[in-house]
């Protein structure tokens, strides 16, 4: 579906985020970009979106530039909206008509587990509610591709949990194909399908680890040897 | 509870200032043309209400006028700021150069370009200048101050910069827009009463006039109620403009929400 190929990125600062980046994710998989903080893996992610163009380097989608959903580490929602405007900002700016775009906000609302706070405002929910609300707007677009830039990190581990199950299923259900950044390790061994481990600055992939099927939860053995895997992986990384 | 002391609270106090007020100038005896007593001005008030109705239409008028003239001429620009830096590089100097020379400076030119037989133009020109500047520095910094994440999302679906301003930046800005409101408000309304002492008696209408003939006749007690109604008219500009405030951000935003509790 995507493939990027020798991607370098320089901010105007100075810093050099990625150096000759290259890796490919097919339709309907789900992958996480691991790797420690500040290793361009968020850069990454705004270059696939489009939010930022590479100085060196292509991205190429397979079948022309698809409905992107995006999912911030912050909840990043309009406090002055309550939760149904919110899932609805992806529709009004397509000009979708208020009342189809009411209904499908209200459907993601409920895909999420939130029917009943339609009109909570963002400063009446939990933490983990409002990441709710941010997945259900960034699913609201119907999207074909789902970015998300360390959706759970500043949430508890029960909610992370909750989250990253839902997830799952949101992406069984709809067939999505999902990038996931973030850095932890456990969280990529039990969501995803294969594994990005990348370099320290200037960020590259040094290892494309795919993982077996059979993780059926967080402590299987499965899952536990994926994890042992991807930390040897990121270890080396980070003693090279 | 709390809510009945702070209006209770100065209450008591004025009354009490009043109170002392109307006993020291009959105890020492002070001449009504120094300071009358509140009883006095209670008086004058009474004797002057019509006329001092008129005045403070007049006043008041100008103040309205030239704070939505302020309202809308400081939204516009900080709009236009915000959407070209190199427009806010090149005229928020000019902008900061109106709002720091005294309006008192300004004011007689403004009063001989408008004309005497405009006088209600000028005034309202020269108030609009001094009530203008709150408003653009409290719009500019709002509309700045949009969550760049947020924008970057609109970006990602395709949002036009008049969708970003309409969904995002403008409403970001509201609070900061509301605060400058509220100062512009009585900034509108001092610069009202300056205008009408700069265009001196004979021209304008207003409470500033009403002051100055006060004055210059010692009629110190219609003087007084004249200045007292001039308070009034501020306190209660204020007051509906933080009223305006918490109805748009009661939902909100902290500083509506902490005033609730």
């Amino acid at each position: 579906m995507i493939t990027l190929k020798g991607i370098a990125k320089r901010f105007a600062n100075g810093t050099e985020a990625l150096r000759d980046l290259s890796f490919s994710i097919a339709e309907g998989e789900f992958v996480s970009l691991l790797g420690p903080s500040g290793c361009g893996k968020s850069t990454a992610l705004r270059l696939v979106a489009g939010l930022l163009e590479p100085d060196a380097g292509h991205t190429h989608f397979a079948r022309g530039r698809p409905e992107i959903g995006f999912v911030f580490q912050e909840p990043t929602l309009m406090p002055w909206a309550n939760a149904l405007t919110n899932v609805r900002l992806p529709l009004d700016l397509k000009h979708l008509a208020r009342s189809d775009g009411n209904a499908r906000a209200a459907s993601a609302l409920k895909r999420v587990g939130l029917t009943g706070f339609e009109h909570a405002y963002p400063r009446e929910l939990s933490g983990g509610m409002k990441m709710r609300v941010s997945l259900a707007r960034a699913l609201a677009a119907q999207p074909k591709l789902l970015l998300l830039d360390e959706p759970f990190a500043a949430l508890d581990e029960i909610t992370r949990n909750a989250l990253g199950d839902d997830l799952l299923r949101l992406w069984k259900e709809d067939g999505l194909t999902v990038l996931f950044v973030t850095h932890s390790v456990s969280e990529s061994s039990f969501l995803s399908q294969r594994v990005l481990v990348m370099t320290l600055r200037p960020g590259r992939i040094a290892e494309d680890i795919a993982l077996p099927f059979g993780r059926s939860n967080r402590l299987s053995s499965a899952t536990i040897e994926a994890q042992r895997e991807i930390s040897n992986a990121l270890n080396t990384v980070i003693a090279a | 509870m709390r809510r009945a002391l702070d209006i209770l609270l100065p209450l008591i106090v004025a009354i009490l200032l009043l109170g002392v007020w109307e006993w020291a100038v009959a105890h020492w005896q002070v001449p009504p043309y120094v300071l009358p007593g509140p009883s006095a001005i209670a008086k004058a008030f009474a004797g002057n209400f019509s006329s001092l109705m008129a005045a403070l239409l007049s006043t008041l008028t100008v103040t309205v006028e030239a704070f939505l003239a302020a309202c809308v001429l400081g939204i516009a620009t900080a709009i236009a700021f915000s959407q070209s830096r190199l427009l806010e590089r090149t005229f928020y100097p000019y902008a900061v150069i109106l709002q720091v020379t005294p309006v008192v400076a300004i004011a007689p030119l403004i009063l001989i370009w408008v004309g005497f037989e405009r006088i209600n133009l000028a005034l309202v020109i020269i108030a609009t200048i001094v009530a203008f500047f709150p408003i653009l520095a409290g719009a500019t910094l709002g509309l700045k101050s949009a969550d760049f994440n947020l924008v970057d999302l609109t970006r990602i679906y395709g949002a036009s910069r008049a969708q970003v301003l309409w969904r995002v930046r403008l409403p970001t800005a509201l609070p900061y827009l509301l605060s400058g409101m509220k100062t512009a408000g009585g900034l509108a309304l001092i610069g009202a009463v300056v205008a009408e002492f700069v265009a001196g008696s004979g021209t304008a209408t207003g409470l500033a006039w009403r002051i100055v003939e006060s004055g210059n006749r010692l009629e110190i007690a219609t003087l007084f109620a004249a200045l007292g109604l001039l308070a009034l008219t501020g306190v209660l500009i204020f007051a509906a403009l933080s009223l305006l405030e918490w109805l748009l951000l009661r939902r909100w935003h902290e500083s509506a929400i902490s005033q609730r509790v």
